[in-house]
């Protein structure tokens, strides 16, 4: 399959690979996917306490397209607030890597990714506020 | 079943890639060609006995009443000879098609069309080639009845299986002798055996055991044998298919017209195509077993040289019964098309899902038991005439290098080092 020039750019050279520490309080991970399905996402974001994501960290196994589009997907989710994070779409993300019809799943994988990675953290954050209370 | 993989000595016979390798090998720039079982390269000697047929000796080998089809008829029959040779067959047997795909359908279509007023059971195997598969679902929908019989792990099929399908309805039995994808060998023998004696005939696809393996259809009770050019080194475009006299077969041919080929395929034969495939059968016969050696030093090197700097790397299929030019892993936690883009200086396949159209991992792996996660996982490795020793050793690095890499910024691969069963997690089916 002929990829376009920028997810072999992403692919070749991943932007935000690696991981945060998933116990901590300012973190949240999104695991999505099957590995019988051929693709898991594991997206984390470290968010401050003014709710702009500060880091974000990915970890794909799956094909080319997963791999940019997590690797996208961290990129624009860094800096951005958790509300504008939360509106990224898969269409924004299938659009710019210009992903072939069969691969528009792994762009709505990181969307997945990243909404769970949100939720995640505001679990986590609900949580500390119960018990704060 | 690691006690196989020895790396002996280098085989004497190694030199034959270097001395072919000036026409025969790899552009110096393009990636090294590790997918035999796909197709191959022409060896040289084949195109050199070919060349004469297209412009020199042009005729039309039915020609019946001048020199110029005279002497293409010569080459066409010497051909024809040299096939039947490789297989132990007459060459009144042999009956040239457009390629192992054409033979199949001619075989498995031919037959049950001949033989329908009396039996409509046809067997094959869950992990024939989909030319095979498509062929038996297209007879379904005519009315016939098909049994297609599971594998064992192994990727071999349980003869008591096979002895319990048969029907006094069964015509047909269609099995493969070496797969495409695993090059598993099946038990071709006993199998033969089996057939023969309950009066079922034997259909074997051979395009990826001529040349790779003895065959013999007197031997192995075969009545039927498909054979490819483009897998033995031979042209694309060309095929025969092997028909017994003795008990005779009968077939309903498929094409129809000026009745050439003993009336089972008509169409005027393309001289060079068919000098190429008889002339890579001679080759493929000479040197055998010379080959067989060499491969299986350079594949063991290759397996040796891999699961000695990678743990969890799986073999698909069965080692032993397997031809040397073959294969298959499965690198644990590492999806196979993101391999493939990552190792882009090894021209190689996988049985991933997003290599294919239909988005399913491979189905012969599937049908060994492979769970799906390493089904996708899969990369098939097919080396062969032109693989080269240097080949296999920058195969063997870049391989490890990538799988390293990607195994580091997987999820999975994190959660197998934490000791983690992928198992137990409840994944989110998408």
């Amino acid at each position: 399959m002929a990829y376009s020039d920028k997810v072999i750019d992403h692919y070749e050279n991943p932007r935000n690979v690696g991981a945060l520490d998933k116990g901590a309080e300012d973190v949240g991970t999104g695991l999505v996917g099957a590995p019988a399905c051929g693709d898991v996402m594991k997206l984390q974001i470290k968010v401050g306490s003014d709710g702009v994501i500060q880091d974000a960290k990915f970890k794909t196994f799956g094909c080319g397209s997963a791999i940019a589009s997590s690797s996208l997907a961290t990129e624009w989710v860094k800096g951005k607030t958790l509300d504008e994070a939360a509106k990224l779409k898969n269409t924004d993300i299938a659009q710019h890597l210009s992903l072939p019809p069969v691969k528009i799943h792994c762009s709505v994988l990181a969307e997945d990714a990243v909404k769970a990675a949100i939720e995640d953290y505001k679990a986590k954050l609900a949580k500390k506020q119960k018990a704060a209370d | 079943m690691s006690t196989a993989i020895e790396t002996g000595k280098k085989p004497a016979e190694s030199k034959l890639a270097d001395k072919l390798s000036e026409r025969g090998r790899n552009r110096p720039s393009a990636p090294i060609y590790l997918d035999y079982q796909a197709t191959t390269p022409m060896d040289p000697r084949v195109l050199d006995a070919m060349m004469p047929y297209f412009i020199e000796k042009f005729g039309n080998p039915h020609s019946r009443n001048h020199a110029y089809g005279w002497e293409a008829e010569e080459a066409v029959e010497k051909a024809r000879a040299q096939i039947a040779h490789i297989i132990g067959a007459d060459e009144r047997e042999i009956v040239f098609t457009s390629g192992a795909t054409e033979s199949n359908n001619l075989a498995i279509q031919g037959v049950a069309h001949f033989y329908k007023d009396r039996k409509n059971h046809i067997i094959t195997a869950v992990t024939e080639h989909k030319c095979v598969l498509d062929t038996c679902r297209h007879l379904e929908q005519e009315g016939f009845k098909v049994t297609y019989l599971p594998v064992k792990e192994n990727g071999l099929i349980d003869l008591d299986v096979l002895k319990a399908a048969i029907t006094d309805k069964t015509v047909l039995l269609s099995v493969m002798a070496v797969n495409n994808e695993i090059g598993v060998i099946q038990p071709m023998k006993e199998i033969g055996e089996i057939c023969r004696s309950r009066g079922v005939f034997f259909h074997t696809d051979c395009a990826q055991a001529v040349g790779k393996i003895p065959l013999d259809v007197d031997e192995m009770k075969i009545d039927l044998m498909s054979i490819s050019g483009h897998k033995i080194y031979g042209p694309k475009g060309v095929g025969a298919l092997y028909v017994r006299r003795k008990p005779r077969v009968r077939l309903q041919a498929l094409i129809h017209g000026g009745g050439q080929e003993r009336g089972m395929r008509s169409g005027t034969l393309a001289t060079p195509l068919c000098v190429g495939l008889g002339e890579a059968c001679a080759i493929a016969e000479r040197e055998m077993g010379a080959e067989a050696e060499r491969l299986r030093y350079l594949r063991d090197r290759l397996y040796k040289g891999i699961t000695e700097k990678l743990t969890h790397v799986y073999l698909n299929g069965d080692l032993d019964q397997r031809i040397p030019g073959n294969l298959n892993l499965s690198f644990s936690c590492v999806e196979g098309e993101s391999l493939m883009m990552a190792i882009k200086n090894l021209s190689v396949s996988s049985g991933s899902a997003c290599t294919s159209a239909s988005l399913e991992p491979s189905y012969v792996l599937r049908a060994l038991g492979v769970e799906e996660e390493l089904a996708h996982t899969s990369l098939r490795l097919g080396i062969g005439r032109f693989t080269t020793e240097q080949d296999i050793d920058y195969a063997i690095e870049e391989i490890v290098a990538h799988v390293q890499k990607l195994r580091d910024m997987s999820p999975l691969w994190d959660m197998v080092q934490e000791g983690i069963d992928l198992k137990t997690i409840k994944w989110a089916a998408h």
